[in-house]
């Protein structure tokens, strides 16, 4: 039990510090996630908006396979993106397997389904309500989207942090398109995981924390957002 | 252009010969009336018959089945502009009370330089000026249904349609409404509006359609309708009496 105490202090000791592998491995989660994110965004806030407003055949089915597409298991996401991009993959001339680039594209794959089901329920549930007075004003589609999206941009906001949550707590993708380098593509799940398997308990703690702070602050922030927008604007 | 329209009139409303019909239900029954500019209209009778329906037909936000709809010869949709309505449920965007008011003047190309003034005016004659910062979704119903008129009334419509606005709203918030509902009608902007309400129909209409089960029973003058209603079922509307 004193060791597990004793490793807490450690990693506890290493987080206060900022010791320079655990700012290196933080920085690199955070900026391999934002990118996702913001990957996922672009393809995500239109495309659940279409799906949400644009009436062509299939559409349920489109829905059904948006909502489904959120729980694609991360693994076979990597086991996907790695045969794409390695060398006899028909990606594989990019030459970015095992590296960051290839991280945020799992991770981009994995979260997009999730910011895109959640824009259309968004935009969905918003456009049920204003429909009829759009209707009235004769408002053109570009008109009617941006309306619905500025309205919809708290809730928006909080399916973006959802995306994030995800994309930092995922390990099974990153770490096979990753590979866990040292200096190179080790993150914080890939390096607890690993650091675990070894022994050396007090890195793995002291990354389990900030992942959980991290995780912690963004539940917040989008409980605080959500509750900040709906106190503002009803 | 048309012969038959009349450029730089929307008024007389010509509904001929129009039928709706929804889940196999005939909505609206061959309804055949003209509307004159000049008088406040108030489309009466119970709930469920087809009142609101009537309203959104007239307005172009549904086709009718059968029958048509002209504004001094026009469509809807080409009456457009000169048409505005307000809802019975209102619906207020998730911006400020200044904002829903700027979003409509912006929807409708308004230059952003003219929006300033034309929501301090519209503000002030609603009496919201002292809540233009505030959300508008956070206002009493009274407050929400007159910033809903204030909002159609800013974009300068001919004619104003209104779906039971003050159904849910106590006597000080109606009265409140009513005053917009007859300043509008002084500025020369046609009101035509429906109410389940005797009272405000006794209160505000110059003429009355009364409408039962999708058709349309009486369309006669205020004072005709109230002293001598000609059907049985409108005499027992005006009794009170619960009509099927």
């Amino acid at each position: 039990m004193s060791e597990v105490f004793s490793a807490v202090a450690t990693a506890v000791e290493l987080v206060v510090r900022l010791d320079p592998d655990l700012v290196e491995i933080v920085a690199l989660s955070l900026k391999v996630s934002l990118s996702a994110v913001l990957i996922a965004a672009l393809v995500g806030l239109p495309l659940g908006a279409a799906v949400a407003l644009v009436k062509f055949p299939g559409r349920r089915g489109a829905v059904i396979l948006l909502n489904a597409a959120m729980g694609l298991p991360p693994v076979v996401v990597g086991l996907v993106v790695y045969l794409l991009l390695s060398r006899a993959g028909p990606l594989g001339e990019l030459g970015i397997l095992f590296t960051p680039a290839a991280m945020v594209i799992a991770q981009s794959i994995l979260i997009t389904p999730i910011i895109a089901a959640l824009t259309r329920q968004t935009i969905s549930d918003l456009h049920e309500e204003y429909d009829e007075y759009l209707c009235s004003l004769g408002a053109g589609h570009l008109q009617r989207i941006t309306t619905l999206l500025w309205d919809g941009r708290f809730r928006l906001l909080t399916g973006l942090l959802a995306g994030f949550g995800r994309a930092s707590a995922e390990v099974g993708a990153v770490i096979i398109v990753g590979g866990n380098i040292n200096h190179v593509t080790r993150v914080m799940t890939t390096t607890i995981a690993l650091e675990t398997s070894k022994g050396n308990l007090n890195l793995a703690l002291a990354l389990g924390i900030v992942l959980i702070i991290l995780a912690a602050s963004v539940n917040a922030a989008a409980v605080l957002i959500g509750d900040a927008a709906s106190k503002r604007y009803g | 252009m048309d012969k038959a329209i009349e450029p730089n009139r929307v008024m007389p409303l010509e509904v001929l010969d129009l039928s709706y019909d929804a889940g196999g239900k005939t909505l609206l029954n061959k309804l055949d009336f003209r509307l004159e500019d000049g008088v406040r209209t108030v489309i009466l009778g119970p709930n469920g018959a087809g009142k609101s329906l009537l309203l959104r037909v007239c307005h172009g936000l549904l086709q009718p089945g059968s029958g048509s709809v002209s504004w001094a010869g026009r469509t809807p949709s080409q009456a457009g502009r000169e048409l505005a309505m307000v809802f019975q449920r209102t619906v207020l965007l998730r911006r400020t009370v200044a904002d829903n008011i700027a979003h409509t003047l912006a929807i409708m190309g308004v230059p952003r330089e003219q929006r300033s003034s034309r929501i301090d005016t519209a503000l002030k004659e609603a009496g919201l000026s002292e809540l233009e910062d505030h959300p508008a979704r956070t206002l009493s119903g009274g407050e929400q249904q007159r910033l809903s008129i204030a909002r159609a009334r800013v974009l300068r419509p001919r004619v104003l349609l209104l779906d039971e606005p003050t159904s849910n709203l106590d006597p000080g918030a109606t009265a409140a409404v009513e005053g917009m509902i007859r300043a509008a009608d002084a500025d020369g902007t046609r009101i035509i509006m429906t109410t389940h309400d005797i009272l405000q129909a006794r209160r505000l209409a110059d003429e009355v359609l009364f409408l039962h089960r999708g058709g349309l029973l009486e369309h006669t003058s205020a004072s005709e309708f109230f002293a001598e209603p000609k059907t049985d079922e409108a005499r027992r509307f005006l009794r009170g009496e619960l009509l099927e």
